[in-house]
């Protein structure tokens, strides 16, 4: 049953991810692009997702659990540190430079060839550099444990 | 401005984005981070949720696929400078992990719960998205 939710999930996620524009790189940057010709699309996008994930979200404070019984995620995390600015910096720069977000990396994948696959490369690489970083200096805190448990 | 009918594209595909993270929520009782299912479906594979980060990943890579085939052309606009998807990939890479989460995760899923610590992530990823943009194409001068 996880499996079939995360395959219908999955598979829901990456249409919409074409279909919206979202994993058009072009498209991406012409919406960062506020000096440029800006393309509003994205706004429509975020503004899309976010309003069945509301739903959810208050949806989840009625139920005890997940459908197939497992834990749902608990409050979410309050940490407003150095951490989060500089990772969430460091991520839109490098963002505005191929227009690629992780979310987009599978999607674009299907049709974006060699290019796309390299940006995935490097993006594996950066998080598995930053990921065995933060564990050797014990970066993960208690609570970014608890965030990295509920994502689980 | 490029406004056409890709607003309603932009809506209704995000529509879905939003629904397949509801679905996945209420269903799997698991956030829709996509760098947290990126990581984890690579570092995690003996674990059951690693296998399930991946089959979320590989049905997503079938869907577009499919919406691939079915609207043609569909379009893939990307750079091929080497040196520009190389350090973009890495520094997208590092700063999602540090961050714990990207435009899904912090953007979508955070947002959506009235996540202070989301709404910073995002303010800060997308700020720094435009200045990146700008700085590349109106200052360098370089349109990659």
């Amino acid at each position: 049953m996880r499996y079939l939710i995360a395959l219908v999930s999955g598979a829901v996620f990456g249409v919409g991810m074409m279909v919206s524009g979202m994993a058009n790189p072009a498209r991406v940057i012409g919406f960062f692009d506020v000096a440029g010709a800006w393309d509003p699309t994205l706004a429509f996008v975020m503004a899309g997702a976010m309003l069945p994930m509301a739903f959810a979200w208050v949806l989840r404070a009625r139920v005890k659990t997940s459908l197939v019984g497992d834990a749902l995620p608990g409050p979410a995390l309050q940490t407003i540190d150095l951490r989060l600015f500089g990772g969430s910096a460091l991520f839109g720069l490098g963002w505005g430079v191929a227009g690629i977000c992780p979310g987009a990396v599978v999607p674009a994948l299907s049709v974006g060839g060699w290019p796309v696959a390299l940006f995935a490369g490097a993006m594996l690489v950066g998080m598995l550099i930053a990921r065995i970083v933060l564990n050797k200096i014990g970066g993960v805190s208690a609570a970014h444990a608890v965030e990295l448990n509920a994502s689980r | 401005m490029v406004f056409d009918t890709a607003w309603l594209h932009g809506l209704g595909g995000g529509l879905l984005i939003g629904l397949a993270s509801a679905l996945f929520l209420l269903g799997n009782g698991r956030i829709a981070g996509m760098s947290g299912i990126t990581l984890s479906s690579v570092t995690n594979v003996n674990t059951r949720a690693g296998r399930v980060s991946a089959t979320f990943l590989l049905a997503a890579f079938a869907g577009a696929l499919a919406v691939a085939a079915w609207l043609q052309p569909i379009a893939i606009e990307v750079t091929d400078s080497v040196i520009a998807l190389v350090a973009s990939g890495v520094m997208v890479g590092i700063g999602v992990t540090l961050a714990n989460g990207c435009t899904s995760g912090h953007g979508v899923c955070g947002l959506s719960r009235l996540s202070l610590r989301s709404l910073a992530a995002t303010l800060t990823f997308m700020g720094a998205a435009a200045l990146s943009v700008f700085l590349l194409r109106h200052v360098v001068g370089v349109s990659l």
